[in-house]
């Protein structure tokens, strides 16, 4: 079964093309890396598949459903550039707040023991304004997580990640493909993405490139794919 | 029942953000209350001219004060992009919505509140005789431009200019509403009942409320995916 489906997605900002016919699938339960330069409409894509956005032309489909249905989004795990959490409130205020917003019963309970596993559970109660960068992104970790998603879908999630915050990452992301989850990583971080992606996707100026399974050659030389493909 | 909890969940968020950083509370108390103040030593009225010009008075300054308040209520979600987090969660745009809406409408009524015992006291009214019915003229009318605001704040977000962007769009929108809060309001303030030609401006405000929370809960939707 395909978790997400792209069928000649095309995605205008004015007259220009920022996605120009992308079709492609991903297997559940595999981790797709979702490659390109910058400008190369990774965002732009991942925002089609969260909901964000609509495609100009061409359909998206997740967990197959729309986008844009409130079932379909209660099963997916969204984390972009923005880390999506409150200043003004602290950590254990952010995630009951998105417990409560996903309908998950014992909210307080899952908050507590995603801050406990990303290592804020002595910051529970601090501001998010105090937080650092680094501590920011793992509470928005731990949002996207907190209901156990079947798709997790990951926008530039190492940046600004500490070697302890990136190894956190990718346990993370290797215990959800382990229980059978799918995971679509959008980077050009490529030695940590290809570290985890059972395939890839290469996005060139708004086109797909490549899509394939990752192979052991890109794991030796995470810049192999892009002088393949005239991206060097 | 999950609509509503997940509406009084996002009402709760703002409010609890809002109290700890009473950025757009206490600008808006602080220009409601200066404008009723310099409006009341610029031309020191008469018990008539207040009787005549006490409902405009307020309700402009309300919208005015307003402003300021409906113009945070989206723009508070664009730091760290929790906008986004907001729209791909389970909840439906009408809950994010009615969310805002309502804590929009508790910070505009507590401003109305702080302001009109100033208001009586600076210009020797006593505004209680009528309480009931002016109390239901202040909240149905809080509410229609609460429902707008909030709409128009969804539409303005991503503007640049959506600090002056926002009062234009919405007063426009808002005239019956106000028209209908300030043919109550004067005479309620100077301790007259509602009789049948202000009832028929309560059901123009009734209606107003009705036809755009309606509206607002319909089309809202569509406003929150690019």
């Amino acid at each position: 079964m395909k978790a997400v489906e792209a069928a000649g997605i095309w995605k205008f900002y004015g007259d220009f093309p920022a996605l120009r016919e992308v079709s492609f699938g991903v297997q559940a339960g595999s981790c797709l890396a979702l490659l390109g330069r910058n400008g190369a409409g990774k965002t732009t894509l991942w925002s089609i598949l969260a909901g964000l956005s609509r495609p100009g032309r061409g359909l998206a489909r997740i967990l197959g459903g729309d986008p844009r249905d409130q079932r379909t989004r209660a099963r997916v795990g969204v984390l972009g550039h923005g880390v999506g959490v409150y200043d003004e409130l602290s950590a254990l205020e952010n995630l009951e707040v998105f417990g409560r917003l996903y309908r998950l019963p014992g909210a307080r309970r899952r908050a507590l023991a995603w801050l406990e596993r990303t290592g804020l559970e002595r910051v529970r109660d601090a501001r998010v304004r105090e937080f650092s960068r680094g501590m920011r992104q793992r509470l928005a970790l731990a949002r996207a997580f907190l209901h156990e998603p079947a798709l997790l879908l990951l926008d530039e999630p190492f940046t600004s990640l500490d070697d302890r915050a990136v190894a956190l990452l990718q346990s993370l992301v290797r215990e959800a493909i382990t229980a059978g989850r799918t995971v679509v990583l959008s980077t050009h971080q490529l030695p940590e993405a290809l570290e985890l992606a059972t395939h890839v996707a290469l996005l060139v100026r708004g086109r797909l490139a490549y899509a394939g399974k990752r192979d052991s050659e890109m794991l030796r030389d995470p810049g192999w794919l892009y002088r393949q493909y005239g991206e060097a | 029942m999950s609509f509503f909890r997940q509406a009084l969940t996002v009402a709760a968020k703002d409010l609890r953000s809002e109290l700890r950083t009473k950025e757009a509370l206490n600008s808006s108390v602080a220009f409601a209350l200066v404008i009723l103040l310099l409006f009341g030593f610029a031309f020191e009225p008469t018990e008539e001219q207040t009787r005549q010009i006490a409902g405009g008075l307020l309700w402009l300054v309300f919208a005015f004060a307003g402003a300021l308040i409906l113009n945070r209520s989206f723009a508070r979600e664009l730091a760290n992009d929790c906008l986004d987090a907001l729209v791909a969660a389970p909840l439906s745009g009408a809950a994010l919505f009615l969310g805002k809406a309502l804590a929009n409408f508790v910070l505009l009524l507590a401003v109305e509140l702080i302001s009109l015992p100033v208001f009586g006291v600076f210009y020797d009214v006593n505004w209680t005789r009528q309480l009931g019915p002016l109390m239901l003229v202040v909240l149905l009318a809080t509410w229609g431009l609460t429902v707008v605001g909030t709409l128009f704040s969804a539409l303005t977000v991503n503007l640049r200019l959506r600090e002056l962007m926002l009062p234009m769009l919405v007063y426009p929108v808002m005239v019956p509403a106000l028209l209908a809060a300030i043919q109550l309001t004067s005479p309620l303030v100077m301790g007259a009942p509602l009789d049948a030609g202000l009832l028929l401006w309560l059901r123009l405000l009734t209606a107003f409320d009705i036809i755009f929370t309606a509206l607002t809960l319909v089309l809202v939707e569509t406003l929150l995916v690019r």
